[in-house]
């Protein structure tokens, strides 16, 4: 029998590499993590994961998550329209900066907007004088999810928004279309695939984002007191295995998101699919 | 609808600049805007469409000023030279948007309707529901084509509607937008670098250069009697050899052709390929024989001249003559022009 060659080299080396990567810094972890859990009985296991003070963590988590990656959508597609379709000065400098919460300690972006918005922080002060309370409340939590998260959306509908042929809303125009149609019927569906691939990414980022939001949430048990800070609580106790049981719903939830978000995704791209 | 432009002027940093031109285009009237790339055709194309504004001068559609017109109610059709499709829409439903979003109410039953008869003209009926991504770029074309007459356009503008496509496709589409035009009888501008195309296609051809026009005319015009050299060379292959002008003629190696109403001095005469003869007695510039190229359906002879001008010609596949042959070269319609 002839060895079938192949054009590019190395594909046995490459493939072994990344599986091997992928076993040691993914799976295992992972694995360790519902070996862990699995050491309580299934009645444990659900009284640790149906407890009052979990259930209210999942809560204020998800509903602080969505409300976080529906604020970046709209603001990240905003800033990402500005940065492609506009050349004003000081551009690079705000598309750099973009990143920015990428490469910042999250511990510090959480101590930097805990100072902003306390009573009597810069943007505090001014808040709490027309009655709205931002640190040490869910909408603190807000603000550090959608400040760590933002940067998905912006870098996965800029290149998307950049490859768009202008011809398409030419051709529009030319049809008689206004702004507005152009843009709900042409470019937001043309963009719904980038944009439902950063929100995935947000949202997860947001549901598993720790460090900036200790600072500012409060931590009050059922009203401000996030799942990950619950499942560190349990670890700080020496209760692995309920550290792991609650660490284990989350795992469960991003599985499930990322598996809706790519069907969405799959949907929506159909018209790529070659007949 | 009658188009007319009036010393239209567009400055851009770049070079697709068009440096006041006027132009009529009668109702019903399929005219070509020639010219090689960065001669202005596609500025001037989308001026007309409203896509990119006149920094002077003014169009008019009939008797009423479009100029300051925005594009969505000009009422044109446009083509685009890669389609433009929308890749997340059926071609039913590319076909249907210009219905869809128009001020104009239409019914649901009657936008189908519509889309139908617009398939069945583009002939594409089978296709309604699949994606432009499925289709072969003819397709595509002739779908861009369906969109752009949905909406009743008072004027149809194509943009190198053909130049993505292959040579034979391109001819089959050449025909048929001209069965097309003929049908409708709309008025019809299109712009291709294509000269073969432009002369197949249009009632008339205008000939750009540097974002001015230098000649337009029927096909048969501007191919009887090109304006200049570089609407010679322009439309196909041409030869080119200095000569000097003295008293109505243009005199070439010591051979003299007519050169009416050319001023005296230096001046090239120009001439195509075809029509030229090898002779062997002492008639024409004398040279001799290159090289000889094959092709299917003649020979292609490079020839130098005696004082070392290149000359090429073709002849019948019976040619005999090789490389290092001396002969004369027999010129017929020679066109004779100034130096540039």
């Amino acid at each position: 029998m002839r060895l079938r060659r192949r054009v590019l080299p190395g594909l046995p080396l490459a493939l072994g590499i990344t599986l091997v990567y992928v076993a040691i810094i993914v799976v295992l972890p992972l694995a360790a993590l519902v070996f862990k859990a699995a050491s309580l009985g299934p009645e444990d296991y659900w009284r640790i994961i149906s407890s009052d003070r979990a259930v209210a963590s999942y809560r204020v988590t998800v509903t602080c998550a969505l409300a976080a990656t529906a604020f970046n959508l709209v603001f990240g597609l905003a800033l990402a329209w500005v940065l492609v379709r506009y050349r004003f000065p000081g551009r690079r400098l705000v598309d750099a900066l973009v990143d920015l919460p990428f490469a910042l300690p999250t511990a510090v972006a959480g101590i930097a907007l805990t100072t902003l918005f306390a009573a009597n922080g810069w943007f505090g002060e001014p808040l709490s004088l027309v009655g709205i309370k931002v640190a040490y409340t869910p909408l603190g939590i807000m603000v550090a999810m959608s400040f760590t998260s933002i940067p998905f959306i912006v870098r996965t509908v800029q290149p998307v928004l950049e490859e768009l042929d202008p011809a398409l809303e030419e051709a529009g125009q030319t049809l008689g279309a206004s702004d507005l149609s152009i843009f709900v019927t042409v470019i937001l569906p043309l963009l719904t695939p980038a944009l439902l691939a950063g929100v995935s990414l947000s949202f997860a980022r947001s549901l598993g984002e720790f460090g900036a939001i200790i600072f500012i949430a409060g931590n009050q048990p059922f009203s401000t007191e996030i799942t990950a800070l619950l499942a560190f609580i349990r670890l700080e106790e020496y209760d692995y295995p309920a550290s792991a049981a609650i660490a284990s719903v989350m795992l469960l939830t991003a599985f499930v998101m990322l598996a809706i978000t790519n069907l969405m995704q799959a949907r929506a791209l159909r018209y790529t699919v070659r007949g | 609808m009658k188009i007319r432009l009036d010393n239209v002027v567009k400055e851009f940093e770049t070079f697709r600049a068009v440096h006041g031109v006027s132009l009529d285009i009668d109702s019903g009237e399929l005219v070509a805007l020639l010219g090689p790339s960065g001669s202005g055709k596609t500025t001037i194309l989308r001026m007309v469409a409203g896509l990119e504004y006149a920094d002077a001068g003014a169009i008019y559609f009939g008797d009423e000023n479009a100029t300051e017109i925005p594009v969505r109610d000009r009422g044109v059709g446009f083509v685009f030279q890669h389609y433009a499709l929308f890749p997340h829409m059926t071609v039913g439903e590319n076909i249907a948007f210009g219905m869809k979003v128009s001020k104009i109410k239409r019914s649901p039953q009657a936008i189908a309707a519509r889309v139908k008869e617009l398939l069945d003209l583009v002939q594409l009926s089978g296709l309604k529901d699949r994606f432009p991504g499925q289709i072969s770029g003819g397709q595509r074309q002739r779908v861009a084509l369906a969109r752009a007459l949905a909406v009743d356009p008072r004027v149809l503008l194509l943009d190198e509607p053909f130049g993505a496509l292959d040579a034979n496709v391109r001819r089959d589409l050449r025909r048929w937008l001209r069965k097309i035009h003929d049908e409708l009888g709309i008025t019809t501008l299109f712009v291709t670098h294509d000269q073969e195309e432009a002369l197949d296609l249009a009632d008339r051809v205008v000939i750009l250069n540097k974002g001015k026009i230098v000649q337009e005319g029927t096909p048969e015009a501007v191919c009887r009697n090109p304006a200049d050299a570089f609407v010679m060379n322009f439309l196909g292959d041409a030869n080119r050899l200095e000569a000097e002008i003295r008293g109505g003629k243009a005199h070439v190696d010591g051979v003299a052709f007519e050169a009416d109403g050319v001023a005296d001095g230096s001046g090239q005469i120009l001439f195509r390929p075809a029509d030229v003869s090898w002779r062997e007695d002492g008639q024409g510039i004398a040279a001799r024989i290159v090289r000889v190229i094959d092709r299917p359906d003649s020979r292609r002879v490079l020839a130098m001249t005696e004082s070392g001008q290149a000359v090429e010609f073709d002849t019948a596949p019976e040619f005999t003559h090789r490389r290092g042959d001396a002969g004369f070269l027999d010129i017929r319609r020679p066109r004779v022009y100034a130096a540039a």
